[in-house]
Protein backbone atom coordinates (compact mmCIF):
# COMPACT_ATOMS: atom_id res chain seq x y z
CA UNK A 1 0.00 0.00 0.00
CA UNK A 2 0.61 3.54 -0.80
CA UNK A 3 2.33 6.27 1.84
CA UNK A 4 0.15 6.66 4.59
CA UNK A 5 0.02 10.66 5.14
CA UNK A 6 -2.05 10.74 8.02
CA UNK A 7 -2.91 8.42 10.67
CA UNK A 8 -4.81 8.49 14.09
CA UNK A 9 -4.15 5.74 16.93
CA UNK A 10 -6.90 5.97 19.83
CA UNK A 11 -7.49 9.30 19.45
CA UNK A 12 -10.37 10.29 22.09
CA UNK A 13 -11.97 13.58 22.74
CA UNK A 14 -14.72 14.43 25.56
CA UNK A 15 -16.22 17.55 26.43
CA UNK A 16 -17.85 18.55 29.62
CA UNK A 17 -17.76 14.16 30.20
CA UNK A 18 -19.75 13.48 26.92
CA UNK A 19 -17.30 11.47 24.87
CA UNK A 20 -17.32 12.33 21.31
CA UNK A 21 -14.98 10.85 19.97
CA UNK A 22 -13.67 7.14 21.08
CA UNK A 23 -10.35 4.83 20.38
CA UNK A 24 -10.31 6.38 16.74
CA UNK A 25 -7.97 4.30 14.48
CA UNK A 26 -7.47 5.70 11.07
CA UNK A 27 -5.08 5.99 8.34
CA UNK A 28 -5.15 7.98 5.12
CA UNK A 29 -2.69 6.80 2.45
CA UNK A 30 -1.56 8.55 -0.72
CA UNK A 31 -3.43 8.31 -3.82
CA UNK A 32 -7.14 7.26 -1.81
CA UNK A 33 -10.40 9.27 -1.22
CA UNK A 34 -11.83 7.99 2.22
CA UNK A 35 -15.27 8.90 3.23
CA UNK A 36 -16.48 8.64 6.66
CA UNK A 37 -20.65 8.42 7.03
CA UNK A 38 -22.58 7.90 10.02
CA UNK A 39 -26.16 9.24 11.74
CA UNK A 40 -25.89 12.66 12.76
CA UNK A 41 -24.16 13.12 15.94
CA UNK A 42 -21.69 10.38 15.82
CA UNK A 43 -18.61 12.41 15.62
CA UNK A 44 -17.92 12.47 12.05
CA UNK A 45 -17.15 16.25 11.96
CA UNK A 46 -15.36 16.13 15.74
CA UNK A 47 -12.54 13.16 14.38
CA UNK A 48 -12.69 15.29 11.06
CA UNK A 49 -11.36 18.47 13.39
CA UNK A 50 -9.19 16.29 15.35
CA UNK A 51 -7.00 14.83 12.17
CA UNK A 52 -7.28 18.41 11.20
CA UNK A 53 -5.68 19.62 14.49
CA UNK A 54 -8.13 22.12 15.11
CA UNK A 55 -9.56 19.98 18.01
CA UNK A 56 -6.61 18.51 20.18
CA UNK A 57 -6.98 15.07 21.43
CA UNK A 58 -7.21 14.11 25.10
CA UNK A 59 -5.80 10.99 24.05
CA UNK A 60 -4.11 9.24 21.56
CA UNK A 61 -2.37 10.32 18.75
CA UNK A 62 -2.49 12.18 15.19
CA UNK A 63 0.30 11.87 13.45
CA UNK A 64 1.13 13.80 10.08
CA UNK A 65 3.61 13.27 7.17
CA UNK A 66 5.51 10.76 9.84
CA UNK A 67 5.81 13.69 12.54
CA UNK A 68 3.40 14.15 15.35
CA UNK A 69 0.76 16.81 14.57
CA UNK A 70 0.80 18.72 18.00
CA UNK A 71 4.68 19.05 17.19
CA UNK A 72 3.81 21.29 13.50
CA UNK A 73 3.47 25.10 13.57
CA UNK A 74 0.35 26.44 12.47
CA UNK A 75 2.24 27.44 9.09
CA UNK A 76 3.95 24.43 8.08
CA UNK A 77 0.54 22.16 9.11
CA UNK A 78 -1.57 25.04 6.76
CA UNK A 79 0.85 23.63 3.76
CA UNK A 80 0.33 19.77 4.19
CA UNK A 81 -3.53 19.69 5.34
CA UNK A 82 -6.44 21.99 4.34
CA UNK A 83 -9.97 21.50 5.33
CA UNK A 84 -13.39 22.54 4.13
CA UNK A 85 -15.27 23.04 7.66
CA UNK A 86 -19.10 22.03 7.14
CA UNK A 87 -20.50 25.94 6.67
CA UNK A 88 -18.31 29.51 6.14
CA UNK A 89 -20.08 32.49 7.37
CA UNK A 90 -18.50 35.62 6.42
CA UNK A 91 -19.27 39.20 7.99
CA UNK A 92 -17.81 40.94 5.44
CA UNK A 93 -18.54 41.29 1.92
CA UNK A 94 -15.27 39.59 0.13
CA UNK A 95 -15.14 38.68 -3.65
CA UNK A 96 -14.62 35.09 -4.14
CA UNK A 97 -11.60 36.13 -5.78
CA UNK A 98 -10.74 36.99 -2.81
CA UNK A 99 -11.81 34.50 -0.65
CA UNK A 100 -10.29 31.61 -2.69
CA UNK A 101 -6.81 34.18 -3.10
CA UNK A 102 -7.13 33.31 1.41
CA UNK A 103 -6.16 29.61 0.38
CA UNK A 104 -2.82 31.08 -0.20
CA UNK A 105 -2.22 32.39 2.79
CA UNK A 106 0.02 29.75 4.13
CA UNK A 107 2.51 30.53 0.70
CA UNK A 108 4.65 32.76 1.59
CA UNK A 109 7.14 32.19 -0.66
CA UNK A 110 5.24 31.82 -3.47
CA UNK A 111 5.40 34.47 -6.44
CA UNK A 112 2.22 36.57 -7.18
CA UNK A 113 1.79 34.67 -10.87
CA UNK A 114 2.04 31.17 -8.94
CA UNK A 115 -0.55 32.37 -6.51
CA UNK A 116 -2.99 33.42 -9.14
CA UNK A 117 -2.36 29.94 -10.95
CA UNK A 118 -2.84 28.07 -8.43
CA UNK A 119 -6.56 30.64 -7.67
CA UNK A 120 -7.80 29.77 -11.61
CA UNK A 121 -7.28 26.41 -11.75
CA UNK A 122 -8.95 25.87 -8.24
CA UNK A 123 -11.59 28.50 -9.83
CA UNK A 124 -11.85 26.22 -12.14
CA UNK A 125 -11.80 22.96 -10.95
CA UNK A 126 -15.02 24.01 -8.60
CA UNK A 127 -16.52 25.74 -11.34
CA UNK A 128 -16.92 29.03 -9.60
CA UNK A 129 -14.98 31.11 -12.29
CA UNK A 130 -18.02 32.90 -13.36
CA UNK A 131 -18.61 33.97 -9.48
CA UNK A 132 -14.76 35.55 -9.43
CA UNK A 133 -16.21 39.24 -9.00
CA UNK A 134 -19.58 38.57 -7.02
CA UNK A 135 -19.62 39.06 -3.29
CA UNK A 136 -19.81 35.80 -1.41
CA UNK A 137 -22.22 37.34 0.95
CA UNK A 138 -24.94 37.61 -1.89
CA UNK A 139 -24.53 33.76 -3.27
CA UNK A 140 -26.92 30.73 -2.70
CA UNK A 141 -25.82 28.15 -0.13
CA UNK A 142 -24.01 25.90 -3.19
CA UNK A 143 -22.24 28.38 -4.32
CA UNK A 144 -20.89 29.62 -1.31
CA UNK A 145 -19.85 25.98 -0.48
CA UNK A 146 -17.95 25.47 -3.90
CA UNK A 147 -16.19 28.69 -3.55
CA UNK A 148 -15.21 27.70 -0.20
CA UNK A 149 -13.90 24.36 -1.71
CA UNK A 150 -12.12 26.56 -4.45
CA UNK A 151 -10.79 28.13 -1.13
CA UNK A 152 -9.62 24.88 -0.51
CA UNK A 153 -8.01 24.07 -3.76
CA UNK A 154 -5.84 26.74 -4.03
CA UNK A 155 -4.52 25.64 -0.39
CA UNK A 156 -2.56 22.76 -2.69
CA UNK A 157 -1.68 20.13 0.41
CA UNK A 158 -1.27 17.03 0.12
CA UNK A 159 -3.99 16.15 2.68
CA UNK A 160 -7.09 17.33 1.95
CA UNK A 161 -10.20 17.06 4.70
CA UNK A 162 -13.63 18.20 3.94
CA UNK A 163 -17.05 18.31 5.78
CA UNK A 164 -19.72 17.55 3.51
CA UNK A 165 -18.45 18.94 0.68
CA UNK A 166 -21.44 17.98 -1.13
CA UNK A 167 -23.88 18.69 0.79
CA UNK A 168 -26.62 21.56 -0.44
CA UNK A 169 -25.19 20.88 -4.22
CA UNK A 170 -27.33 20.27 -7.04
CA UNK A 171 -26.69 16.70 -8.85
CA UNK A 172 -24.20 18.28 -11.71
CA UNK A 173 -22.30 20.17 -9.01
CA UNK A 174 -22.41 17.03 -6.42
CA UNK A 175 -20.42 14.93 -9.62
CA UNK A 176 -18.21 17.35 -10.01
CA UNK A 177 -17.08 18.02 -6.80
CA UNK A 178 -16.48 14.30 -5.99
CA UNK A 179 -14.98 13.99 -9.84
CA UNK A 180 -12.40 16.68 -8.00
CA UNK A 181 -11.57 14.60 -5.30
CA UNK A 182 -10.90 11.95 -7.47
CA UNK A 183 -8.73 14.19 -9.55
CA UNK A 184 -6.35 15.46 -6.23
CA UNK A 185 -5.99 11.34 -5.10
CA UNK A 186 -5.07 10.74 -8.87
CA UNK A 187 -2.33 13.66 -8.32
CA UNK A 188 -1.18 11.63 -4.89
CA UNK A 189 -3.31 13.52 -2.45
CA UNK A 190 -5.17 11.78 0.24
CA UNK A 191 -8.31 13.11 0.51
CA UNK A 192 -10.95 12.25 3.25
CA UNK A 193 -14.32 13.35 3.79
CA UNK A 194 -17.70 13.44 5.43
CA UNK A 195 -20.58 12.46 3.24
CA UNK A 196 -24.12 11.85 4.03
CA UNK A 197 -24.55 10.96 0.84
CA UNK A 198 -23.96 6.74 0.93
CA UNK A 199 -24.37 6.69 -2.83
CA UNK A 200 -22.04 9.27 -3.33
CA UNK A 201 -19.48 7.35 -0.92
CA UNK A 202 -20.75 4.25 -2.83
CA UNK A 203 -19.52 5.54 -6.56
CA UNK A 204 -16.53 7.46 -5.65
CA UNK A 205 -14.73 6.50 -2.28
CA UNK A 206 -12.14 3.59 -2.49
CA UNK A 207 -12.68 3.02 1.46
CA UNK A 208 -15.22 4.18 3.87
CA UNK A 209 -14.87 4.35 7.34
CA UNK A 210 -18.83 3.97 9.29
CA UNK A 211 -19.05 6.06 12.76
CA UNK A 212 -21.78 5.31 15.55
CA UNK A 213 -21.77 6.46 19.03
CA UNK A 214 -18.17 8.29 18.93
CA UNK A 215 -16.91 5.10 17.75
CA UNK A 216 -14.97 3.81 14.02
CA UNK A 217 -17.10 0.65 13.81
CA UNK A 218 -15.50 -0.33 10.90
CA UNK A 219 -13.10 1.08 8.06
CA UNK A 220 -12.48 -1.01 4.82
CA UNK A 221 -12.62 -1.28 0.94
CA UNK A 222 -16.13 0.48 -0.09
CA UNK A 223 -17.73 -2.89 -0.97
CA UNK A 224 -17.18 -4.70 2.31
CA UNK A 225 -17.99 -1.99 4.34
CA UNK A 226 -21.22 -0.84 2.62
CA UNK A 227 -23.32 -3.96 3.90
CA UNK A 228 -26.84 -4.13 4.36
CA UNK A 229 -26.50 -5.79 8.58
CA UNK A 230 -23.94 -2.63 9.68
CA UNK A 231 -26.06 0.20 7.44
CA UNK A 232 -29.01 -0.79 8.77
CA UNK A 233 -28.13 -1.56 12.53
CA UNK A 234 -25.60 1.64 12.77
CA UNK A 235 -28.88 4.22 10.92
CA UNK A 236 -31.66 2.33 12.88
CA UNK A 237 -33.44 2.02 9.98
CA UNK A 238 -33.42 -1.36 7.62
CA UNK A 239 -31.69 -0.64 4.40
CA UNK A 240 -31.24 -2.43 1.41
CA UNK A 241 -27.63 -2.63 -0.90
CA UNK A 242 -28.05 -3.92 -4.16
CA UNK A 243 -25.70 -4.43 -7.24
CA UNK A 244 -25.61 -0.87 -8.81
CA UNK A 245 -27.16 -1.68 -12.57
CA UNK A 246 -24.98 0.73 -14.53
CA UNK A 247 -21.58 1.01 -12.38
CA UNK A 248 -19.28 -1.24 -10.93
CA UNK A 249 -20.62 -0.42 -7.26
CA UNK A 250 -22.82 -0.91 -4.48
CA UNK A 251 -26.20 0.94 -4.62
CA UNK A 252 -28.00 1.61 -1.11
CA UNK A 253 -31.74 2.13 -0.77
CA UNK A 254 -33.42 2.34 2.24
CA UNK A 255 -36.50 0.54 3.02
CA UNK A 256 -40.10 1.14 4.66
CA UNK A 257 -40.09 0.26 8.03
CA UNK B 1 -4.26 53.49 -4.05
CA UNK B 2 -6.85 56.29 -4.53
CA UNK B 3 -8.07 55.83 -1.27
CA UNK B 4 -4.37 56.23 0.49
CA UNK B 5 -3.77 59.12 -1.46
CA UNK B 6 -7.29 60.74 -0.86
CA UNK B 7 -6.99 60.07 2.47
CA UNK B 8 -3.55 61.71 2.97
CA UNK B 9 -4.82 64.66 1.40
CA UNK B 10 -7.99 64.62 3.70
CA UNK B 11 -5.20 64.52 6.33
CA UNK B 12 -2.71 67.40 4.88
CA UNK B 13 -5.70 69.40 4.13
CA UNK B 14 -7.18 69.19 7.73
CA UNK B 15 -4.27 69.58 9.39
CA UNK B 16 -3.51 72.57 7.10
CA UNK B 17 -6.95 74.29 7.87
CA UNK B 18 -6.87 73.86 11.30
CA UNK B 19 -3.78 75.72 11.65
CA UNK B 20 -4.55 78.51 10.14
CA UNK B 21 -8.40 78.74 11.78
CA UNK B 22 -9.34 80.48 14.89
CA UNK B 23 -9.39 83.58 17.09
CA UNK B 24 -5.85 84.29 15.78
CA UNK B 25 -5.87 83.72 12.06
CA UNK B 26 -2.48 82.41 10.73
CA UNK B 27 -2.42 82.03 6.82
CA UNK B 28 -0.47 78.68 5.15
CA UNK B 29 2.68 81.22 4.37
CA UNK B 30 2.87 82.46 8.08
CA UNK B 31 2.63 78.51 9.15
CA UNK B 32 5.02 77.50 7.17
CA UNK B 33 7.70 80.40 8.08
CA UNK B 34 7.01 79.59 11.95
CA UNK B 35 7.72 76.19 11.08
CA UNK B 36 11.10 76.34 9.26
CA UNK B 37 11.66 79.23 12.09
CA UNK B 38 11.43 76.37 14.89
CA UNK B 39 13.13 74.11 12.81
CA UNK B 40 16.60 76.58 12.49
CA UNK B 41 15.70 77.80 9.02
CA UNK B 42 15.02 81.57 9.50
CA UNK B 43 13.17 82.30 5.85
CA UNK B 44 11.77 85.92 4.83
CA UNK B 45 8.24 84.28 5.44
CA UNK B 46 6.34 87.04 7.88
CA UNK B 47 4.54 86.29 10.73
CA UNK B 48 3.85 88.26 13.82
CA UNK B 49 5.13 87.03 17.62
CA UNK B 50 1.30 86.55 18.54
CA UNK B 51 1.57 84.39 15.57
CA UNK B 52 4.04 82.20 16.45
CA UNK B 53 2.94 82.13 20.44
CA UNK B 54 -0.46 80.82 19.30
CA UNK B 55 0.50 78.15 16.39
CA UNK B 56 3.66 76.45 18.22
CA UNK B 57 2.65 77.02 21.58
CA UNK B 58 -0.97 75.99 21.09
CA UNK B 59 -2.40 74.84 17.77
CA UNK B 60 0.52 72.80 16.67
CA UNK B 61 0.61 70.09 19.83
CA UNK B 62 -3.43 70.30 19.72
CA UNK B 63 -3.19 69.41 15.98
CA UNK B 64 -0.83 66.65 16.42
CA UNK B 65 -2.67 65.32 19.06
CA UNK B 66 -5.82 64.85 17.47
CA UNK B 67 -3.84 63.56 14.83
CA UNK B 68 -2.36 61.04 17.50
CA UNK B 69 -5.89 60.08 18.71
CA UNK B 70 -7.95 59.71 15.27
CA UNK B 71 -4.98 57.26 14.23
CA UNK B 72 -5.53 55.24 17.05
CA UNK B 73 -9.31 55.36 17.41
CA UNK B 74 -9.85 54.27 13.44
CA UNK B 75 -6.82 51.59 13.71
CA UNK B 76 -8.27 50.54 16.49
CA UNK B 77 -11.71 49.93 15.56
CA UNK B 78 -10.91 48.43 12.34
CA UNK B 79 -8.91 45.84 14.16
CA UNK B 80 -11.48 45.43 16.69
CA UNK B 81 -13.80 44.45 13.87
CA UNK B 82 -11.65 41.72 12.60
CA UNK B 83 -10.71 40.23 15.73
CA UNK B 84 -14.58 40.25 17.09
CA UNK B 85 -15.58 38.94 13.33
CA UNK B 86 -17.86 41.71 13.54
CA UNK B 87 -18.50 45.22 11.76
CA UNK B 88 -19.91 46.93 14.70
CA UNK B 89 -16.82 46.72 17.40
CA UNK B 90 -15.53 50.44 18.19
CA UNK B 91 -13.47 51.12 20.67
CA UNK B 92 -16.59 52.95 23.23
CA UNK B 93 -19.19 51.04 21.50
CA UNK B 94 -17.60 47.55 23.35
CA UNK B 95 -16.40 49.70 26.60
CA UNK B 96 -12.75 49.94 26.19
CA UNK B 97 -12.75 53.70 26.03
CA UNK B 98 -14.96 53.72 28.69
CA UNK B 99 -12.52 50.98 31.06
CA UNK B 100 -9.84 53.53 29.93
CA UNK B 101 -11.03 56.50 31.15
CA UNK B 102 -12.07 55.08 34.23
CA UNK B 103 -8.42 53.71 35.20
CA UNK B 104 -6.64 57.12 33.69
CA UNK B 105 -8.86 59.21 36.42
CA UNK B 106 -8.44 56.64 38.70
CA UNK B 107 -4.87 56.50 37.96
CA UNK B 108 -4.22 60.38 37.76
CA UNK B 109 -6.18 61.13 41.10
CA UNK B 110 -4.31 58.39 43.21
CA UNK B 111 -0.73 58.05 41.95
CA UNK B 112 -0.38 61.51 39.96
CA UNK B 113 1.46 62.67 42.36
CA UNK B 114 4.15 60.11 42.41
CA UNK B 115 4.01 58.84 38.11
CA UNK B 116 3.39 62.27 36.81
CA UNK B 117 2.05 63.03 33.53
CA UNK B 118 2.70 58.88 32.98
CA UNK B 119 -0.13 58.46 35.54
CA UNK B 120 -2.74 59.20 32.85
CA UNK B 121 -1.76 56.77 30.23
CA UNK B 122 -0.92 53.75 32.37
CA UNK B 123 -4.25 54.23 34.58
CA UNK B 124 -5.63 53.80 30.70
CA UNK B 125 -3.60 51.02 29.57
CA UNK B 126 -4.96 49.06 32.93
CA UNK B 127 -8.23 49.99 32.57
CA UNK B 128 -8.46 49.41 28.59
CA UNK B 129 -6.83 45.93 28.94
CA UNK B 130 -8.92 44.75 31.65
CA UNK B 131 -12.26 46.31 30.01
CA UNK B 132 -10.85 44.98 26.77
CA UNK B 133 -10.73 40.97 27.80
CA UNK B 134 -13.66 41.56 29.98
CA UNK B 135 -15.80 41.97 26.91
CA UNK B 136 -13.94 39.51 24.70
CA UNK B 137 -14.23 37.00 27.24
CA UNK B 138 -17.75 37.77 27.70
CA UNK B 139 -18.89 38.16 24.16
CA UNK B 140 -17.13 34.79 22.60
CA UNK B 141 -19.05 31.82 22.68
CA UNK B 142 -17.76 28.84 21.01
CA UNK B 143 -15.29 30.57 18.68
CA UNK B 144 -18.03 33.10 17.75
CA UNK B 145 -18.97 36.76 18.78
CA UNK B 146 -21.71 37.34 19.88
CA UNK B 147 -23.07 40.65 18.76
CA UNK B 148 -25.72 41.16 21.50
CA UNK B 149 -23.48 39.96 24.17
CA UNK B 150 -20.72 42.33 22.85
CA UNK B 151 -23.29 45.28 23.19
CA UNK B 152 -24.63 44.69 26.07
CA UNK B 153 -21.47 44.04 27.67
CA UNK B 154 -19.70 47.44 26.26
CA UNK B 155 -23.28 48.79 27.50
CA UNK B 156 -22.10 48.00 31.07
CA UNK B 157 -18.54 48.51 31.55
CA UNK B 158 -19.51 51.71 29.43
CA UNK B 159 -22.26 53.47 32.23
CA UNK B 160 -19.64 52.02 35.14
CA UNK B 161 -16.90 53.07 33.45
CA UNK B 162 -18.26 57.00 32.74
CA UNK B 163 -20.32 57.31 35.99
CA UNK B 164 -17.06 56.63 37.80
CA UNK B 165 -14.76 58.66 35.65
CA UNK B 166 -17.33 61.58 36.06
CA UNK B 167 -17.56 60.89 39.55
CA UNK B 168 -13.75 61.39 40.12
CA UNK B 169 -14.30 64.50 38.57
CA UNK B 170 -16.31 65.90 41.23
CA UNK B 171 -13.83 65.30 44.12
CA UNK B 172 -10.29 66.64 42.13
CA UNK B 173 -8.87 69.75 41.82
CA UNK B 174 -6.71 68.55 38.67
CA UNK B 175 -8.42 70.95 35.71
CA UNK B 176 -8.58 68.02 33.61
CA UNK B 177 -9.84 65.48 35.98
CA UNK B 178 -11.94 68.26 37.21
CA UNK B 179 -14.44 68.48 33.75
CA UNK B 180 -16.79 65.44 33.68
CA UNK B 181 -17.36 66.43 30.28
CA UNK B 182 -13.87 65.60 29.36
CA UNK B 183 -14.21 62.26 30.09
CA UNK B 184 -17.78 61.13 28.55
CA UNK B 185 -17.69 63.46 25.33
CA UNK B 186 -13.93 64.15 25.41
CA UNK B 187 -11.92 67.25 24.50
CA UNK B 188 -8.23 67.83 22.59
CA UNK B 189 -8.31 71.12 25.00
CA UNK B 190 -5.50 69.91 27.22
CA UNK B 191 -3.37 69.38 23.92
CA UNK B 192 0.62 70.32 25.01
CA UNK B 193 3.84 69.15 23.47
CA UNK B 194 4.58 67.34 26.79
CA UNK B 195 1.20 65.10 26.23
CA UNK B 196 2.23 64.29 22.21
CA UNK B 197 5.22 63.19 23.30
CA UNK B 198 3.47 60.70 25.95
CA UNK B 199 0.82 59.47 23.88
CA UNK B 200 2.98 59.40 20.66
CA UNK B 201 5.29 55.92 21.05
CA UNK B 202 2.02 54.11 22.70
CA UNK B 203 0.10 55.21 19.36
CA UNK B 204 3.08 54.67 17.28
CA UNK B 205 3.32 50.83 18.21
CA UNK B 206 -0.21 49.50 17.07
CA UNK B 207 -0.05 52.06 13.33
CA UNK B 208 2.85 50.58 12.55
CA UNK B 209 2.51 46.87 13.97
CA UNK B 210 -1.26 46.36 13.01
CA UNK B 211 -1.13 46.39 9.55
CA UNK B 212 1.30 43.53 9.55
CA UNK B 213 -1.51 41.08 10.83
CA UNK B 214 -3.99 42.54 8.06
CA UNK B 215 -3.77 39.73 5.61
CA UNK B 216 -4.36 37.20 9.14
CA UNK B 217 -7.39 39.37 9.88
CA UNK B 218 -8.81 38.64 6.70
CA UNK B 219 -8.29 34.86 6.95
CA UNK B 220 -9.68 34.61 10.09
CA UNK B 221 -12.84 36.50 9.37
CA UNK B 222 -13.53 33.43 7.46
CA UNK B 223 -13.62 31.46 10.93
CA UNK B 224 -11.69 30.31 13.79
CA UNK B 225 -11.70 26.57 12.04
CA UNK B 226 -10.74 28.08 8.28
CA UNK B 227 -7.92 30.77 9.81
CA UNK B 228 -6.34 27.85 11.80
CA UNK B 229 -6.74 25.23 8.93
CA UNK B 230 -4.95 28.23 6.94
CA UNK B 231 -1.84 28.40 9.32
CA UNK B 232 -2.94 31.21 11.64
CA UNK B 233 -2.27 30.84 15.52
CA UNK B 234 -5.69 31.80 16.13
CA UNK B 235 -5.58 32.35 19.99
CA UNK B 236 -2.01 34.30 19.87
CA UNK B 237 -3.17 36.52 17.13
CA UNK B 238 -5.87 37.52 18.83
CA UNK B 239 -4.13 38.39 22.06
CA UNK B 240 -1.71 40.59 20.39
CA UNK B 241 -4.06 42.52 18.17
CA UNK B 242 -6.41 43.17 20.80
CA UNK B 243 -3.47 44.17 22.67
CA UNK B 244 -2.00 46.52 19.95
CA UNK B 245 -5.29 47.98 19.72
CA UNK B 246 -6.52 48.56 23.13
CA UNK B 247 -3.11 50.08 23.99
CA UNK B 248 -3.43 52.63 21.36
CA UNK B 249 -7.02 53.06 22.72
CA UNK B 250 -6.06 53.70 25.81
CA UNK B 251 -3.03 56.42 25.12
CA UNK B 252 -5.78 58.41 22.77
CA UNK B 253 -8.19 57.94 26.03
CA UNK B 254 -5.42 59.11 28.41
CA UNK B 255 -4.72 62.28 25.91
CA UNK B 256 -8.55 63.42 24.90
CA UNK B 257 -10.80 62.05 27.04
CA UNK B 258 -13.76 59.07 25.20
CA UNK B 259 -14.44 60.08 21.25
CA UNK B 260 -17.01 57.99 20.37
CA UNK B 261 -17.96 56.54 16.82
CA UNK B 262 -14.59 57.34 15.39
CA UNK B 263 -13.89 53.78 15.22
CA UNK B 264 -17.21 52.93 13.33
CA UNK B 265 -17.45 55.86 10.64
CA UNK B 266 -13.55 56.04 9.55
CA UNK B 267 -13.04 52.01 8.80
CA UNK B 268 -16.71 51.56 7.40
CA UNK B 269 -16.44 54.76 4.97
CA UNK B 270 -13.06 53.14 4.02
CA UNK B 271 -15.07 49.92 3.37
CA UNK B 272 -17.74 51.29 1.35
CA UNK B 273 -15.51 53.14 -1.31
CA UNK B 274 -12.44 50.49 -1.01
CA UNK B 275 -13.91 47.13 0.00
CA UNK B 276 -13.38 44.98 3.14
CA UNK B 277 -9.59 43.95 2.32
CA UNK B 278 -7.58 44.83 5.70
CA UNK B 279 -4.48 45.25 3.85
CA UNK B 280 -5.82 48.69 2.95
CA UNK B 281 -8.59 49.52 5.45
CA UNK B 282 -6.07 49.06 8.84
CA UNK B 283 -3.39 51.43 7.36
CA UNK B 284 -6.18 54.02 5.89
CA UNK B 285 -8.16 54.06 9.30
CA UNK B 286 -5.27 55.34 10.90
CA UNK B 287 -4.93 57.84 8.31
CA UNK B 288 -8.68 58.60 7.66
CA UNK B 289 -9.40 58.99 11.61
CA UNK B 290 -6.70 61.47 12.36
CA UNK B 291 -7.74 63.70 9.34
CA UNK B 292 -11.44 63.09 11.13
CA UNK B 293 -10.51 64.04 14.49
CA UNK B 294 -8.45 66.68 13.07
CA UNK B 295 -11.65 68.25 11.43
CA UNK B 296 -14.03 67.02 14.08
CA UNK B 297 -11.75 69.47 16.69
CA UNK B 298 -11.75 72.15 14.29
CA UNK B 299 -15.49 72.52 14.02
CA UNK B 300 -15.79 72.06 17.81
CA UNK B 301 -13.20 74.93 18.49
CA UNK B 302 -14.26 77.48 16.19
CA UNK B 303 -17.87 76.59 15.12
CA UNK B 304 -19.26 78.39 18.50
CA UNK B 305 -16.01 80.14 19.77
CA UNK B 306 -15.09 81.32 22.42
CA UNK B 307 -17.16 78.36 23.21
CA UNK B 308 -15.74 75.30 22.67
CA UNK B 309 -18.31 72.28 21.40
CA UNK B 310 -17.19 68.75 23.40
CA UNK B 311 -15.71 66.75 20.20
CA UNK B 312 -17.55 63.66 21.15
CA UNK B 313 -20.57 65.43 20.43
CA UNK B 314 -19.68 66.17 16.93
CA UNK B 315 -18.47 62.54 16.69
CA UNK B 316 -21.94 61.06 18.34
CA UNK B 317 -24.18 63.29 15.94
CA UNK B 318 -22.41 62.01 12.53
CA UNK B 319 -21.62 58.38 14.04
CA UNK B 320 -25.17 57.50 15.47
CA UNK B 321 -27.06 57.84 12.23
CA UNK B 322 -24.19 55.55 10.79
CA UNK B 323 -24.64 53.26 13.77
CA UNK B 324 -28.10 53.08 12.89
CA UNK B 325 -27.93 52.30 9.77
CA UNK B 326 -25.56 49.35 10.03
CA UNK B 327 -28.16 47.64 12.24
CA UNK B 328 -30.49 47.65 9.41
CA UNK B 329 -28.10 46.52 6.80
CA UNK B 330 -27.12 43.66 9.39
CA UNK B 331 -30.93 43.06 10.34
CA UNK B 332 -31.79 42.68 6.51
CA UNK B 333 -28.72 40.89 5.42
CA UNK B 334 -28.43 38.48 8.01
CA UNK B 335 -32.00 37.95 8.73
CA UNK B 336 -31.80 39.15 12.76
CA UNK B 337 -29.07 38.76 15.40
CA UNK B 338 -27.26 35.62 14.51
Amino acid sequence: MSRVLLSSVGTTYAVDGAVLVEEADLSLHAGEVVALVGPNGAGKTTLLRLLAGDLTPGHGEVRIDGRRLASVRPRDLARLRAMLPHHTVLQFAFRVLDVVMMGRYPHREATRSEDEAAVASAMAAADVGFLAERLFTTLSGGEQARSSLARVLAQETPVVLLDEPSASLDIRHQELVMGVLRGLAAGGAGVLTVLHDLNLAARHADRVGVMDRARLVEVGPTAEVLRADLLSAVYGHPVAVVPHPYADCPLVLPLSP
Amino acid sequence: MVVAVAAGSLLIGASLASLAMGAVSIPPRAALGILLEHAGWSTGLEFTSQQDAVMWGIRLPRVILGGLVGAALGVAGASYQAIFRNPMADPQLIGVSSGAALGSAVAILLLGGVLGMTAGPLGGLAGGFTTGLLVYGLARHRGRTEVVTMILSGIAIAAVGTAGAAFISLISDEPRLKSALFWVLGSLTFATWKMVWFTFPLVAVAVIALPAYARAMNVSLLGDAEARSLGVDVERFRIVVLALATTAVAASVAAAGVIGFVGLLVPHGIRLVAGPDNRLVVPASAVGGAALVILFDLVARTAAAPTEIPIGLLTAIAGGPVFLWLVRRTRREHGGWG
